[in-house]
């Protein structure tokens, strides 16, 4: 199949490059970018055109958290639900987590995750390993192992992995094998409650989570990554505590990379008022003064990555009680237009944008992203003016728990293009 | 003023003249209980659920003795009884309560917000006996009434609420309404047992217990809820009932006009002493005798019935 995107403005990052162009893909590849009046390549005749006229086209967006919930909770969400949904959200890769039942602790379920996603042809599949087997916290799960069946980064996500010599030597012997760790901080001890501690939880009655709970362990991790020289990503930011901490350990030297979602930097506690289940979330939703913090450190990039943590759960997890319900909302189809608002808003500028999208989580798990002739195919065609009212019915997730429904918003993918070939087309909506 | 709301969830939906319209109502409805046939038709024909899901005595006594005084039909589920420990949603259960045409669903529940989750999806109505560490509304209501009969208005009092704050509704509900209506609160409790930013309802903190009774109007002592701590909130009872309980030294202290509070169940001996807890200044038994009264006020008024609030 051959495709020429037509007269978008082309935006790369990696080459600073802003112009509007035609981009030329052919063979899973792309051969080249040239401004739109100039000749094709020798012999090029597009099977396909796309008018990308008033989109920006971006090197294909990564979303490096997701829980894609197949093996065992299908009922939530499977591989394909996800994926539909990802295209749907211009997503042409996601790296899902390995809290699925069985757990992703060994390469048979890796081998399962992947065969499955290739199959589909449709987003790209990243599985993470669990850093521990069955994310128990107590035995280091074969990560060569999984390294050789397709994983990218291993995480105990969904629980922290509370003993330091267990990270430590996880640290360790995945830098040995280059395998990014991913670390979801929090003191079991200390996080009991199910919402933001503070004036508002005491309010409502519900025990608290402080912000302490998760950056004791974002300070124990960067000490570990100085200790044993070897990086270590940070999961899900939500906290000021967090990020200086993260801010100070880079100035220091320290193989530290981060990521926040887009509810951090969108929402603070006051979205729980009503005891609402879809607002909540591990961690959870934070103060003001928090979710500024976390907005400035994507702009000056002590938060490198915008990942969703897209956690899709059904309404018999979420329609309960407050303390008895599941943590988590779906990101994947709202993540584009809310990190657009942070461009709109002046926070950052659209390069940052795709950088913290695309680029970054690439560097982080060993995908190159770019728009360079010869560079693989994965494209985000983003319409950066479209309005309209988000709807979670709509939406091409198998779950519908998010705080967003009914919003307003701006901006979304027009296109998406996997490997030369196109996996979500607005217009047609698949 | 009429009432016009379906539910009562707690007591900060509540305005000034709503909350004196409720004391109002049950200092009128008191005196049905010192009859020797104690029952009105006033409710006839309504049916009133209770749904427990949390122990409780008292409180579950006082809400059925106070739907029968009014001739309301009542039904009581408890937790052990319901089909909760099969595996029912709390949704479902009151769907299938709701659909045997209640007037009424009371309900206890150990989780925050549970009875605002019900009603959002009934068109009974709903009252709150109790969700978790959030509010206790008849509780507060109840201590109001105790307190106002006393002391004939509430505005201007100095409140002490001394103990375990944090897992507490009826803290929660009483620092909302007593500052509602005019009074000053004051908590004291171990550092580990004073919630974040609880000053954000209307409370202020004293640095002693001493510092809290010392002129306070209304002493009132919350239980230490066994139940619902996490561990290392105290070293021991006995550290506790020295430091911060209201024990025979300090009952010297306080002013000798000071009603004693407590909501009860009592640990002797931790949180207050058995001179204080049944001496001349308790009025233990009589927030009892008035929570029934305050119980048909809240059932009178949900099912329709309209009363005329004095200022207070």
């Amino acid at each position: 199949m051959r495709i020429r995107i037509r007269k978008g403005r082309v935006l790369d990052p990696q080459r600073s490059v802003d112009q509007i162009a035609d981009v030329y893909i052919a063979e899973k590849k792309i051969v080249a970018v040239i401004p739109p009046d100039a000749p094709g390549p020798d012999g090029f005749k597009a099977d396909r055109e796309i008018d990308a006229a008033g989109c920006i086209v971006s090197p294909g967006l990564i979303d490096m958290h997701v829980h894609l919930r197949e093996p065992g909770h299908e009922y939530k969400e499977t591989i394909e639900s996800g994926l539909r949904a990802a295209a749907a959200g211009g997503f042409t890769a996601v790296c899902c987590m390995p809290n699925t039942d069985p757990v992703n602790d060994n390469a048979q379920i890796t081998r399962y995750i992947v065969e499955r996603a290739d199959s589909l042809k449709m987003t790209r599949v990243f599985p993470v390993g669990a850093i521990s087997r069955g994310l128990e916290g107590k035995q280091m799960a074969e990560i060569g192992a999984m390294k050789q069946a397709g994983i990218r980064a291993v995480s105990d996500d969904g629980r922290p992995v509370a003993d330091s010599l267990l990270m430590r030597r996880a640290l360790e012997y995945a830098a040995g094998l280059e395998v990014p760790v991913i670390s979801h901080c929090e003191d079991p001890h200390l996080s009991f409650g199910s919402m933001n501690e503070g004036p508002l939880s005491t309010r409502l009655g519900l025990a608290g989570i402080p912000n302490a709970s998760e950056s004791i362990m974002v300070m124990r991790d960067i000490a570990l990554a100085a200790l044993t020289g070897c990086p270590v990503h940070i999961a899900h930011v939500s906290t000021a505590e967090s990020v200086a901490a993260i801010r100070t350990g880079r100035d220091r030297g320290v193989a530290v990379t981060a990521e926040t979602a887009p509810h951090y930097f969108t929402l603070t506690e006051k979205a729980v008022a009503a005891y609402d289940t879809h607002a909540k979330m591990n961690p959870p939703l934070r103060s003001e003064s928090d979710r500024e913090a976390v907005r400035r450190a994507i702009a000056d990039k002590t938060i490198g990555v915008i990942a969703t943590d897209h956690a899709p759960h059904a309404p018999t997890d979420k329609d309960v009680e407050f303390e008895n319900a599941a943590n988590g909302i779906i990101g994947l189809e709202t993540a584009l237009p809310l990190a657009l608002s942070l461009v709109e808003a002046g926070v950052i500028d659209i390069f940052r944008m795709i950088d913290a999208m695309a680029v970054e989580p690439g560097r982080i798990i060993g995908i190159p992203r770019s728009l360079d002739a010869g560079a693989p195919a994965d494209i985000t065609v983003i319409d950066p003016d479209a309005e309209y009212v988000y709807y979670a019915a709509n939406g091409k997730s198998k779950s519908r728990n998010t705080p967003f429904d009914g919003w307003k918003m701006k901006g979304c993918a027009a296109w998406t293009l996997v490997d030369g070939k196109i996996v979500y087309d607005r217009l047609e909506n698949v | 003023m009429t009432w016009t709301k379906k539910d009562l969830l707690d007591i900060d939906s509540l305005s000034r003249a709503e909350i004196s319209l409720i004391l109002d109502t049950a200092a009128g409805l008191k005196e049905i209980s010192e009859r020797p046939i104690k029952k009105v038709p006033t409710l006839k024909g309504k049916t009133i659920v209770l749904l427990f899901l949390e122990a409780s005595t008292r409180t579950r006594v006082s809400f059925d003795i106070a739907a029968k005084r009014l001739s309301a039909d009542s039904i009581s589920i408890s937790a052990a009884s319901s089909s909760i420990i099969k595996g029912e949603t709390l949704i479902d259960t009151a769907k299938n309560i709701e659909a045997m045409r209640p007037d009424m669903l009371v309900i206890r529940h150990s989780a925050a917000g549970s009875p605002h989750l019900l009603a959002g999806r009934l068109s009974c109505g709903v009252v709150n006996a109790g969700d978790g560490m959030h509010a206790h509304p008849t509780q507060a209501l109840l201590d109001m009434m105790s307190v106002r009969e006393v002391k004939k208005q509430i505005a201007g009092l100095n409140i002490a609420i001394i103990g375990d704050i944090a897992h507490s509704r009826v803290a929660r509900s009483n620092i909302t309404g007593f500052t509602r209506m005019g009074a000053h609160v004051r908590l004291a409790g171990p550092p580990t047992m004073i919630p974040a930013g609880i000053e954000r309802m209307g409370a202020s903190v004293a640095g002693t217990v001493d510092e809290a009774v010392e002129d306070a109007d209304v002493i009132m002592m919350l239980r230490i809820q066994k139940e619902r701590q996490k561990p290392f909130l105290m070293p021991s009872e006995r550290e506790y009932a020295a430091r911060y309980g209201l024990n025979s030294a300090r009952l010297k202290r306080i002013r000798p006009d000071a009603l004693i509070l407590h909501p009860g169940p009592v640990n002797r001996g931790v949180e207050i002493s058995p001179e204080a807890a049944d001496g001349p200044q308790s009025i233990i038994l009589d927030q009892v005798t008035n929570g029934v009264a305050i119980r048909m006020a809240v059932f009178y008024l949900l099912a329709g019935g309209v009363r005329h609030a004095d200022s207070d």
